[in-house]
């Protein structure tokens, strides 16, 4: 065990209810971190007494590079402490907690409506997805029904983010191979489908959109003709991307084999999203606990069945076409009524708890709420879909090479401030 | 077909009879003004190839490129060397110092001394042994001293992953580039560069067009070897930046890093050159035996003639560059050891019977 999101000179746990919050306790701390380079074992003997053993990190032999914190690789702030024999991993050592903000901690201060800013600031790219989560638990408590014109809007908006996500997703894989073209071929496609949810929501990569009980604001009059036009133009641009780069014989080199994770594996390490469906575990939250409106539209689960990084890239591809036919089903038919149920001026959730999940673009997105009827939660407790992945990326890519750490992680799509919360 | 030879002896004439001077000042003179023709040549061409490279990958990712500094961008490089130059050159504390500052001139000598080779047009040879082409390939090899020795004395632990990357890649590849040179020169019968060129001239006589398939075959492998011996995409192993920042050159800031880039950058005019000079006919122009056809290509001046090759090799390599991703190390060994260089045995063994048994295309 070892300290995963705070320093290691950190004294406490911060998310216990007898922590001493006095600012001046918790002073902001200039020097340099401790660097640990063990890790404590904690177990208890037959007699009940609880003994720990201190396990080293590495051998003073080991070759240990950091990957990371600033890394063009990584996608953000993540330190893989990687040691190396040659070329070849022998371990990974995650060292998360850079852009730790205590979200969760946050959440317990403020207000219902104040905690909704925060969420879209974890994955950024799976903003409305992540606000959908937020949005969703509160109003299960609160026991709102919402009207079909707001379940609609917002399975289509999840679909959109989706569909955003995908095309960086596909996009980076490029880049983290060296195919830059690729790549600006997946951001200039982007664009678009971030000026068609700019025009509703105002926002491009911090949406803002969900509040509890409707949306923000009501859609653009030109939001169907541009989400139709948006759908007819993406379609033939995603075959150009396998084209370009999906199918080319150095991808699929780079690619096949490389990161694989059965599908046991996948269950055990709770590797969600496209991750976990490439190795077949049928895990799509979508089709298994239906919400907003996706037990009335039509699509496939897509599960692929060899566990590496290509299938993972397939199914993000495959997933694009998915999400494209979801938005066309339902885009012709948003019934009328209201966007937004007025809710009375401050919000409280009965006492319970709740746990309300969605399928964020790479993985299961949950929030856990535990009220005591106040207008702020007592405990809020995000599931991150990264954090996951990279706790599995120490199995998977054990005795592959260091470049494969690069196209695993790029497989894998995690984005490091969903992370770190 | 102008011959610049008569330029040379013209201003050597003026030097020794005109002037009366001694050998010892004829020779001096004449050094350092084509050294410093080189040098200038070097330095133009790398702005001109870094200004091609953003240009060319600007239009092949639907961008536009630099369009700000000067008519159309023209500026913009010119003024990133003087940014360039007046960036101060930071040492890194516990690098080796001696080593850290001697490997960026290996690598500029090295290109420098592989670039001084290149036929520039008919009696513009600048160095023409009678082992020519030999001693390029021998003198390419330091630049992969300079790029391990900048991985080793940086004291990054990237910069040494790559430097090991960087010279087990390079000397693989040399390999097959040297193989695929040996059998142009079983096909002119010299190694002398201005022999191979002269070898070229007349009537579809291009290497490529006189040794066809085996020809065509080593041309291909000489490209494919030469990207990855210039350290390009999609062999950029070294410098793989989304693995190791920067490769063997994270540390160096400043001209140190501005050698390595320029260096990068003529080590590909280099390889084209090579390409363009050994299988294209170098300065030859195209002749096809028609003689009104030929006699107007005559005319045109053989520089324009090499530099057209060249810089066709260069749009190719940028082309390739733009196009693929990055291979893996070991994947990079498996072509060389595996495909590559059997490759290139076998072309020499076709080649060999084909110029034993006179089945080269000629028309006499």
């Amino acid at each position: 065990m070892r300290r995963l999101f705070l320093r290691n000179d950190f004294s406490g746990y911060p998310l216990r209810k007898d922590f001493n919050m006095d600012p001046e306790r918790n002073m902001y701390s200039t020097e340099d971190d401790i660097e640990i380079d063990t890790t404590t074992e904690w177990y208890l003997t037959d007699s009940g007494d609880l003994k720990s053993v201190s396990h080293s990190l590495f051998t003073d032999d080991d070759f240990v590079v950091n990957i990371g914190p600033q890394h063009p690789s990584t996608h953000g702030v993540l330190r893989l402490q990687t040691i190396l024999d040659g070329e070849t991993v022998k371990h990974i050592y995650p060292h998360l907690g850079y852009i730790h903000r205590g979200i969760e901690k946050l959440c317990e201060n403020f207000t219902y409506p104040q905690t909704l800013a925060l969420t879209d600031r974890m994955n950024y790219l799976s903003a409305m997805m992540h606000r959908h989560a937020l949005v969703g638990v509160i109003e299960e408590g609160m026991g709102i029904e919402l009207s079909d014109r707001i379940m609609y809007i917002r399975t289509i908006m999840d679909e959109l983010q989706r569909i955003d996500n995908h095309l960086l997703y596909t996009a980076c894989c490029a880049q983290d191979l060296g195919a830059l073209t690729a790549f600006l071929y997946g951001m200039r496609d982007r664009e678009h489908v971030l000026n068609v949810m700019e025009e509703t929501t105002g926002g491009r990569l911090i949406q803002n959109y969900y509040r509890i009980g409707g949306l923000q604001a009501d859609i653009d009059p030109n939001f169907v003709s541009n989400v139709k036009q948006l759908c007819k133009y993406l379609r033939p641009m995603v075959q150009e991307y396998l084209d370009v780069f999906g199918d080319n014989v150095i991808t699929h080199k780079r690619f096949e084999g490389i990161g694989t994770m059965n599908e046991a594996d996948c269950i055990n390490y709770g590797v969600t999203g496209p991750a976990g469906r490439a190795s077949g575990w049928k895990n799509d939250v979508r089709k298994y606990h239906p919400y907003a409106v996706y037990d009335k539209v039509d699509f496939e689960e897509i599960t692929l069945t060899h566990g590496d990084s290509m299938d993972r890239y397939y199914c993000h591809i495959q997933e694009i076409y998915q999400s494209l036919n979801i938005i066309e089903q339902l885009i012709d038919n948003i019934p009328t009524g209201e966007f937004y149920l007025k809710q009375k001026p401050i919000i409280k959730v009965p006492e319970g708890q709740w746990y309300f999940s969605v399928e964020g673009a790479s993985g299961e997105f949950g929030v856990y709420l535990d009220s005591r009827g106040d207008k702020s939660a007592y405990r809020m407790k995000f599931r991150p879909m990264g954090l996951t992945l990279v706790g599995a990326m120490d199995k998977m890519l054990r005795g592959q090479k260091i470049a494969d750490l690069v196209t695993t992680g790029a497989a894998l799509d995690f984005v490091i401030p969903d992370i770190d919360r | 077909m102008f011959d610049f030879s008569i330029v040379a002896k013209w201003f050597d004439n003026l030097l020794r009879v005109t002037c009366g001077l001694g050998d010892f000042w004829v020779i001096l003179i004449e050094c350092v003004l084509v050294g410093l023709a080189i040098l200038l040549a070097y330095a133009l061409l790398a702005i001109v190839l870094i200004f091609m490279e953003r240009k060319v990958c600007a239009y092949f990712q639907c961008r536009i490129g630099p369009v700000r500094v000067g008519w159309w961008g023209t500026l913009q490089v010119l003024a990133d060397v003087l940014k360039m130059l007046v960036k101060e050159i930071f040492v890194v504390d516990k690098a080796d110092k001696l080593l850290y500052y001697l490997a960026p001139f290996l690598v500029i000598v090295a290109s420098v001394g592989t670039f001084s080779f290149l036929p520039w047009n008919k009696g513009a040879e600048i160095l023409d042994f009678n082992v020519g082409i030999f001693l390029v390939t021998a003198i390419s090899s330091i630049g992969v001293v300079g790029i391990f020795i900048a991985g080793w004395a940086s004291n990054n632990k990237y910069s040494v992953l790559s430097a090991m990357r960087g010279a087990v890649q390079m000397i693989s590849y040399e390999l097959s580039l040297g193989l695929c040179i040996i059998s142009a020169v079983i096909l002119t019968g010299t190694m002398q560069i201005s022999g191979i060129v002269e070898a070229q001239t007349g009537p579809w006589q291009w290497l490529i067009f006189q040794g066809h398939i085996p020809a065509v075959l080593a041309f291909i492998v000489f490209c494919v070897a030469g990207n990855a011996e210039a350290n390009r995409g999609p062999f950029d192993l070294a410098e793989a930046e989304s693995e190791l920042t920067a490769g063997y050159h994270t540390e160096y800031s400043g001209m140190g890093f501005g050698f390595y880039y320029l260096a990068e950058y003529l080590n590909l005019f280099v390889v084209s050159g090579l390409a363009a000079t050994v299988f294209l006919g170098g300065w030859a122009p195209i002749n096809i035996g028609i003689e009104g056809f030929d006699t107007v290509m005559n005319y045109i001046p053989g520089i324009l003639w090499f530099l057209g090759k060249t810089f066709f090799v260069v749009f190719l390599l940028m082309w390739i560059r733009w196009t693929f991703p990055r291979l893996r190390v070991d994947q990079i060994l498996n072509l060389e050891w595996k495909f590559l260089m059997p490759l290139s045995l076998i072309i020499l063994v076709l080649m060999t019977i084909c110029v034993a048994f006179n089945w080269t295309f000629t028309i006499v």
